[in-house]
């Protein structure tokens, strides 16, 4: 008998005000295109609005770029959020412009992993098919 | 030849035409050198816009600088002028381009960030204080609330009795490339343009020496276009204001002379020099066709160059330097007319006061030391670069041509189509790195299992703390009556289609803050929703 694995769905967005959207749609290509299922948020999002969206959508991850320099206001408080609703199984992972100092608080903060600048897209979609294992 | 090995099967530029292995008079067939070369200074202003270039006065140095709260910022204002820098470019933060606030809560942990946070009058003042408003030029990088920022910066002047008819400087204010590539916009695309056309307007009769749009290429660059689409999109963009502004009654020659671009200048070197000489060409024959300008400045394309923050690398970052070094030595054989230069810690956060200083001194080293500006555009004659040139202009005239059949910009963005190119063409490089078909140096070959951390600059949450506090005390000072009284007035001349600048400029010198009059033009204007490509 052949068992059909469920795919795997992700939430991809911008989380901020910042508009730089080549990464993230790089991303959420690569990941489709690895038959990841793939919700993408747009832009501007505050994190109340991925939160909600995370939620409604059931996915098992959220990957947000942020490319302002917010990352360490936004992220933290996205897995706030998250606590606050209950839904902390949800793995976050991020990417942007982030200085190596900063990543062991994002970490600390239960961001799973971050992507940085020159990461080849193969290692996000093998983060993504091996984070629940 | 045939059976000569080369290193690989095929060379293509950065924009993926093929690269012959020698070029010869064969390749400019159809090519004529009075016609599509000319002079510098003379239509079609392949070779320059001045007859004498840098011979004359070299290109103005002016490094993009904003961070923190407007006193900072000032500080780096001073020492960049203080050591060589010629004009001033100011990065505002992330809340001033979206129009927000310092203490609006989605401004939340973003203050100070990426740039200035100017909110009010009193920080553009400070931004400026001590600063001749009159004897620096300033370039603003602002485009959704565009016309607040410069409403604020003639207030300021005049606050100082310097007659804003003496101020020069140039307003970024391009809405368009923000809809295809950078995704700041406040508006909807209507009123953004007419907001363009009202700025336009104004500094015609008003602020005559002020360039009020810079037509950006950069950000679609960025956003991962080739240099085709950046040049295709954005003169077409240019012809798309050129349009609006005659539509609004102006005659042609009012304004355009003081319409200025914005190029990118990546890796590719001789397809780089190409992009500017063929955009010069393109502009100079489509106003003539279109126009018929009797000004020949109306014809002339002005630029300023920045060297490609996207192609700088985290990874081993001092080899930032050398890329930014080629980049900006294909800027000035390209015939800029001003450059900023990024520094090798960008790819990390903004940049440090050694690191900024270093990029200033790359261009000081180009301009005094390697002799190149010496004679106007070397390259004029090649065969390779006229080559290229030729093929630049002829392929742009193809997206012309597409973008006119959809019914202009505005309809193709709606359709999606310019953001689809773009994504296309950055998904295209992006696969080619990670296959090795193109080298990065640290990044794909020459990897070094250790890092070397550079310093980096840091902003701290007191930014935003200290930017919260100056607003509470103004909201608290000010006259709340007159604030309330100059908004209402913003919004009815929005409503109906006087020029908004007066009224905008009569809401900043009672004090109303950018959000303030975001918030008011919303009311009228609307929001937009982008059409999502994926």
């Amino acid at each position: 008998m052949k068992v059909v694995a469920k795919k795997i769905r992700v939430l991809i967005g911008k989380v901020g005000l910042d508009g730089h959207d080549r990464g993230v749609k790089l991303v959420a290509r690569a990941l489709r295109d690895a038959g990841v299922e793939v919700i993408y948020t747009g832009l501007h999002q505050t994190p109340e609005q991925v939160v909600a969206a995370a939620i409604q959508e059931d996915v098992d991850a959220i990957g947000l770029s942020v490319l302002s320099g917010a990352h360490n206001y936004l992220l933290p408080r996205v897995l706030e959020l998250l606590k606050e609703r209950g839904a902390d199984d949800i793995v976050v992972f991020g990417g942007g412009i982030i200085p190596d100092e900063d990543v062991p608080r994002l970490k600390a903060a239960g961001v799973r992993t971050l992507f940085r600048p020159g990461t080849p897209m193969s290692d996000v979609v093998d983060f993504v098919k091996g984070m629940k294992q | 030849m045939q059976d000569r090995k080369e290193r690989k099967d095929r060379f293509d530029s950065l924009s993926g035409s093929p690269i012959a292995r020698l070029y010869t008079k064969n390749d400019l067939k159809d090519w004529e050198a009075e016609r599509d070369l000319g002079l510098p200074g003379e239509f079609p202003y392949t070779r320059g816009i001045y007859p004498t270039m840098y011979r004359g006065r070299l290109w103005t140095m002016r490094q993009f600088a904003g961070f923190g709260t407007a006193a900072d910022t000032n500080a780096r204002f001073k020492y960049l002028l203080e050591q060589g820098q010629t004009g001033l470019s100011v990065a505002f933060d992330m809340p001033t381009l979206m129009g927000l606030d310092s203490d609006d809560p989605r401004a939340r942990g973003e203050v100070g960030y990426c740039g200035v946070a100017v909110a009010s009058l009193e920080d553009m003042d400070r931004l400026f204080d001590g600063i001749p408003l009159d004897r620096v030029t300033t370039s603003m990088t602002i485009n959704g609330p565009a016309a607040i920022l410069f409403a604020m910066y003639l207030a300021v002047a005049k606050r100082r009795e310097i007659p804003v008819d003496r101020l020069g400087g140039t307003l970024q204010n391009d809405i368009l490339k923000e809809y295809i590539a950078q995704k700041e916009w406040l508006f909807p695309p209507e009123p953004h343009l007419r907001l363009i056309t009202d700025t336009i307007a104004y500094c015609t009769s008003h602020v005559p020496k002020w360039h009020p749009v810079s037509i950006s290429g950069y950000h679609i660059r960025e956003a991962g276009s080739n240099a085709l689409q950046e040049l295709a999109f954005t003169l077409y963009d240019g012809l798309t204001y050129v349009e609006a502004a005659v539509k609004a009654g102006l005659a042609v020659d009012t304004f355009a002379p003081q319409l200025s671009f914005f190029f990118n200048v990546h890796n590719d070197f001789f397809e780089e020099i190409a992009k500017f000489r063929a955009a010069r060409r393109l502009w100079a024959r489509e106003m003539e066709r279109r126009y018929h300008p009797k000004d020949p400045r109306s014809l002339q394309l002005r630029c300023h160059a920045q060297t490609a923050g996207c192609s700088l690398m985290a990874q081993q970052p001092m080899n930032n330097v050398v890329r930014t070094t080629l980049q900006a030595l294909a800027a000035v054989l390209g015939g800029t007319q001003s450059l900023h230069t990024n520094s090798m810690d960008e790819t990390l956060a903004l940049p440090t006061q050694e690191a900024v200083t270093l990029a200033l001194r790359t261009q000081q080293v180009i301009a005094h030391e390697s002799e190149v500006p010496n004679t106007v555009d070397p390259l004029g004659g090649s065969y390779y670069v006229e080559r290229l040139t030729n093929q630049l202009e002829e392929a742009a005239r193809d997206y012309f041509r597409k973008l006119d059949e959809m019914g202009g910009m505005l309809k193709a963005i709606e359709r999606g189509f310019p953001q689809r190119e773009i994504l296309n063409a950055s998904q295209r490089y992006q696969r080619e790195v990670e296959k090795k078909e193109r080298v990065i140096v640290g990044v794909n070959e020459y990897v070094e299992p250790e890092t070397h951390p550079i310093p980096i600059l840091k902003i701290g949450p007191e930014v935003e703390a200290s930017q919260i506090q100056r607003l509470a005390a103004l909201r608290a000072r000010r006259d709340s009556y007159k604030v309330a009284g100059t908004l209402q007035a913003v919004q009815e001349a929005a409503a109906c289609a006087e020029n908004l600048m007066p009224y905008l400029l009569d809401a900043v010198k009672a004090e109303a803050t950018l959000g303030e009059m975001c918030a008011a033009l919303r009311e009228v204007f609307g929001t937009y929703k982008e059409p999502v490509v994926l």
